[in-house]
């Protein structure tokens, strides 16, 4: 019988990457994730896996690519400011195709900004982040629950495509407090399968070399060509959501994370005054769940995104439906978290009166 | 016809693509010896840097990574810890190390992270076309420092070995030099040194080598031999800055 646990959010994180198989994190202090490294520091020890707190998350970063690298399911953590000092790694591990989880525990921006949850690194997220053309898998928790169970899923995905995987979460999430459903089922890293790209030593077979570079005319083109075959695999495969009451709706709030589930209370609001109102809720944000957006938008009038930002993912909600349905929007940028009540107001602009 | 010489099997048969009297190549032979002749290049893994010598992935014949300029000992930091059992060395250049690594070597260090750094001082930017590195000399000429490096606006050269002495962590620092048989024998039995610490678990060991960049420095290699006995052993005293073995004693 799985153990049922009141966790934080930031610990649900560590947990799950703990019941991955997952055996090395490397990290940077930085609020409001602060729990992560101070319990992984605690339960790496207990269970012999590597906890390294690094001298910046650049370090923390390239301590990754070297780990999963050697073939082992490695992660970190930090929150948006330090998350743009890891771009250049990240990109270098995007360029050399290694899986990693790293995951971003957003806070207020831009700059040092505040230690408030926010939304507003969806663009980083979801177009790369770094320099050149790549793409990483983000997943998208709403609750302590999906936090725990994620981090097993990032690495399945960023393993099964030889990708970085992003879990994007935001300060609220990873500070609240919520019953976990702990899963029996724990991966033994021992019983995960050696890679035959992984670098171990090249003993009885020929020597590896994990890079993101080719000087050679027209190589480096087509190495980027077949990632792109690699993204549209992705983008057909591994799109996620959860819809509620859409079938009947005249209008579809989009939502992620801790706007999800303000959202969905703001759905219940406006159902019990009779609105038709149904709520989408990417959880991959790349890729996109754009299918799903195309379908509906041949019957929903109206799409509500709501975003702890000045508007984002309202872009990509845009592109999906192209414009056949009226996109409205609602942002709290720089820290700022929405109310039911207030995304009910919106709901009541565009619908009109009680019905 | 018996062949007598011939290239260790701890180098690839790649041609290597450095200008002569470069003193990369004399560093690459001395390392790919060291891996046959400690019997550990089935189970080494080799960081190459950002620089002329990226392409070093290609040259030694080991299982090699290739990260971000001045990420090296981060990158080992995270073979090493996963996989003890490899011995795990990054190779970098001054740019690499003493320009945009500085944060990771320091850290490196300080932690008595248990892998090997090779870092090769030539005094410029060798890749990019002869800019200032970080340890040019005062009124060394580059291409950045034209009428030569202005100590009072382009600050003072870095001296990696006496700085990281300063840190309680590491294990063993040496700097050596490549400019004559002598200093090439000094500097192979100090790489040997820094690959068996790691082998017998000691921790950090750094290996500084002064080399020869005719190209950068605008020196036939001769002149660049010579330039380097004279004026870059004057500012980079060559010897031993840590070894922890003989406090051990």
């Amino acid at each position: 019988m799985a153990e049922k646990k009141l966790m934080y959010g930031n610990h649900a994180i560590v947990e799950g990457v703990i019941a991955a198989g997952c055996r090395f994190f490397a990290g940077y202090p930085i609020t409001p994730q602060n729990e992560i490294p101070e319990l992984m520091s605690i339960r790496m020890n207990e269970i012999g896996g590597v906890f390294v707190q690094t001298g910046s998350e650049v370090a923390a970063i390239n301590m990754l690519f070297g780990a999963a690298a050697a073939g082992k399911r490695a992660m970190t953590s930090s929150s948006s400011p330090g998350i743009s000092l890891m771009q250049e790694g990240i990109s270098y591990i995007a360029g050399a195709d290694i899986p990693v989880l790293v995951v971003n525990v957003v806070r207020g921006g831009p700059g040092l900004g505040n230690i408030a949850p926010a939304q507003s690194d969806y663009y980083q997220a979801t177009r790369g982040g770094g320099h050149g053309d790549y793409f990483t898998i983000t997943l998208a928790p709403n609750s302590a629950q999906e936090l725990f169970e994620f981090p097993r899923l990032a690495f399945e995905l960023a393993e099964k495509y030889r990708n970085p995987a992003l879990i994007l979460a935001d300060g609220l999430l990873g500070q609240m407090m919520e019953p976990v459903e702990l899963s029996d089922e724990l991966v033994d890293p021992n019983s995960l399968a050696e890679n035959e790209w992984a670098l171990s030593g090249c003993k009885g077979r020929e020597r590896r070399i994990v890079r993101s570079y080719d000087l050679r005319p027209g190589k480096l083109e087509e190495w980027n060509l077949r990632r792109i075959e690699k993204y549209e695999k992705i983008k057909k495969n591994e799109q996620r959501f959860e819809a509620t009451d859409c079938d009947d709706a005249d209008l579809v709030i989009v939502a992620y994370g801790t706007c999800a589930r303000v959202s969905d209370a703001a759905k219940k609001l406006a159902r019990d005054k009779g609105f038709k109102v149904g709520l989408l809720r990417p959880i991959t944000l790349w890729p996109f769940p754009t299918d799903v957006f195309a379908d509906m938008s041949k019957r929903i009038e109206n799409f509500l995104v709501v975003e702890m930002s000045c508007g984002q993912m309202i872009d990509d909600v845009k592109l999906a439906t192209e414009h056949r349905s009226k996109i409205h929007f609602h942002g709290r940028p720089g820290g700022g978290v929405p109310t039911p009540s207030e995304v009910y107001k919106e709901i009541e602009k565009v619908l009109g009166g009680a019905q | 016809m018996k062949k007598i010489f011939g290239r260790p099997a701890g180098l690839t048969e790649t041609l290597q693509r450095y200008c002569p009297g470069c003193g990369h190549g004399i560093v690459h032979r001395i390392i790919g010896e060291l891996l046959v002749k400690l019997d550990i290049r089935e189970r080494t893994i080799g960081i190459a840097p950002v620089g002329c010598s990226v392409f070093a992935d290609e040259y030694f014949n080991c299982d090699m990574i290739q990260p971000p300029h001045g990420r090296g000992p981060a990158v080992a930091t995270g073979l090493k810890r996963t996989r003890p059992e490899c011995i795990v060395f990054s190779y970098q250049g001054d740019g690499d190390l003493a320009a945009m690594g500085t944060s990771e070597i320091i850290h490196a260090a300080a932690r008595n992270e248990n892998i090997t750094v090779i870092f090769i001082n030539n005094a410029i930017f060798g890749m990019t076309g002869g800019q200032m590195a970080p340890t040019t000399l005062p009124g060394m000429k580059s291409t950045t420092s034209v009428k030569g490096r202005d100590i009072e606006k382009q600050g003072y050269p870095i001296r990696v070995c006496e700085m990281l002495a300063s840190l309680d962590g590491p294990y063993y620092l040496e700097r050596c030099a490549v400019d004559t048989p002598k200093n090439v024998i000094r500097s192979e039995k100090a790489l040997k040194t820094a690959f068996m610490n790691q082998i017998n678990n000691k921790g950090f060991s750094l290996v500084e080598i002064l080399s020869m960049c005719p190209t950068g420095w605008g020196q036939t290699p001769v002149q660049a031999k010579k330039w380097l006995g004279e004026a870059m052993v004057q500012y980079y005293p060559l010897g031993v800055y840590r070894d922890r073995s003989k406090e051990e004693k």
